[in-house]
């Protein structure tokens, strides 16, 4: 369960990475579409969140410590909304590069979530 | 004054976020996070294992996080001083990345800048080289 839910918020980061790049790459700053799909990335991580603490509860272990997870977890949640409230304070072809960049780190997030779970 | 056309921060010099600051402080933000939070957890638990890979990571966190304030604060005196702080990080980040690779036994666990902050993706060293790039067009565009 957990598995599934890295690869796809990978994915799904990965997706926006590009798009917001593209939007980047042309000049534009995000726009309405570009926050839909931040909401969808950010409701997965949302979503791998809660998996994650009711596997916790349910006294699984990561290999790597569950502090190190929790913080991690914490981390890929926060990540798209904090670029994306930055982006809409820069209202140029920055702010995209700047969601694209966070999609990148929260990618980053997911493969070592996944070595922190012990996939 | 004269503004060219792409140039955003010809209007408002000293606003170090706009524009690529955007990126900056965005990119240093993530970094304040990583080396803060990794350094509490391994100092915090297991700091005799390698002390100095800790203290140094720790380290880290607090220039990131100064440099991260100091753009976000804006204003002629917080450039300098975030100036500063970029060349500290980079010499840190160039010493500690050469000792890691010189002596690997004084390193038992890798710290934010090992190898150049290759488990980093290279940020540590392409961030303060980007970011005093960025600091010296600011107070091109102020004068």
């Amino acid at each position: 369960m957990l598995d599934a839910l890295t690869v796809a918020t990978a994915v799904a980061a990965l997706a926006l990475a590009a798009w917001c790049g593209f939007a980047a790459y042309r000049d534009q700053p995000t726009k309405d579409w570009h926050f839909i799909g931040m909401a969808v990335v950010s409701l997965l991580a949302t979503v791998q969140l809660i998996v994650g603490i009711v596997l916790l509860a349910r006294g699984e272990k990561p290999d790597q410590g569950t502090t190190i997870f929790v913080a991690y977890l914490i981390g890929a949640f926060a990540c798209i909304p904090a670029a994306g409230f930055m982006s809409l304070a820069e209202r140029t072809r920055w702010g995209s590069v700047t969601v694209a960049a966070g999609g990148i780190v929260l990618a980053v997030l997911q493969v070592r979530l996944y070595d922190i779970w012990g996939g | 004054m004269s503004v060219t056309s792409q140039s955003e921060s010809g209007i408002k010099p000293q606003k170090l976020t706009s524009g690529p600051g955007t990126l900056l402080v965005w990119l240093y933000g993530v970094m304040v996070v990583g080396a803060v939070s990794r350094s509490a957890v391994q100092i915090s638990t297991e700091f005799g294992h390698a002390p100095l890979a800790y203290s140094l990571s720790a380290l880290a966190g607090i220039v990131y996080g100064f440099i991260t304030y100091s753009l976000v604060r804006g204003g002629e005196k917080a450039r300098r001083a975030a100036l500063v702080c970029c060349a500290a990080e980079l010499l840190g980040v160039l010493t500690v990345g050469t000792w890691t690779l010189a002596d690997p036994s004084a390193f038992p666990d890798a710290t934010v800048w090992s190898d150049y902050g290759m488990g980093y993706l290279f940020i540590p060293v392409l961030l303060p080289v980007t970011a005093m790039f960025w600091l010296n067009k600011a107070r091109r565009a102020a004068a």
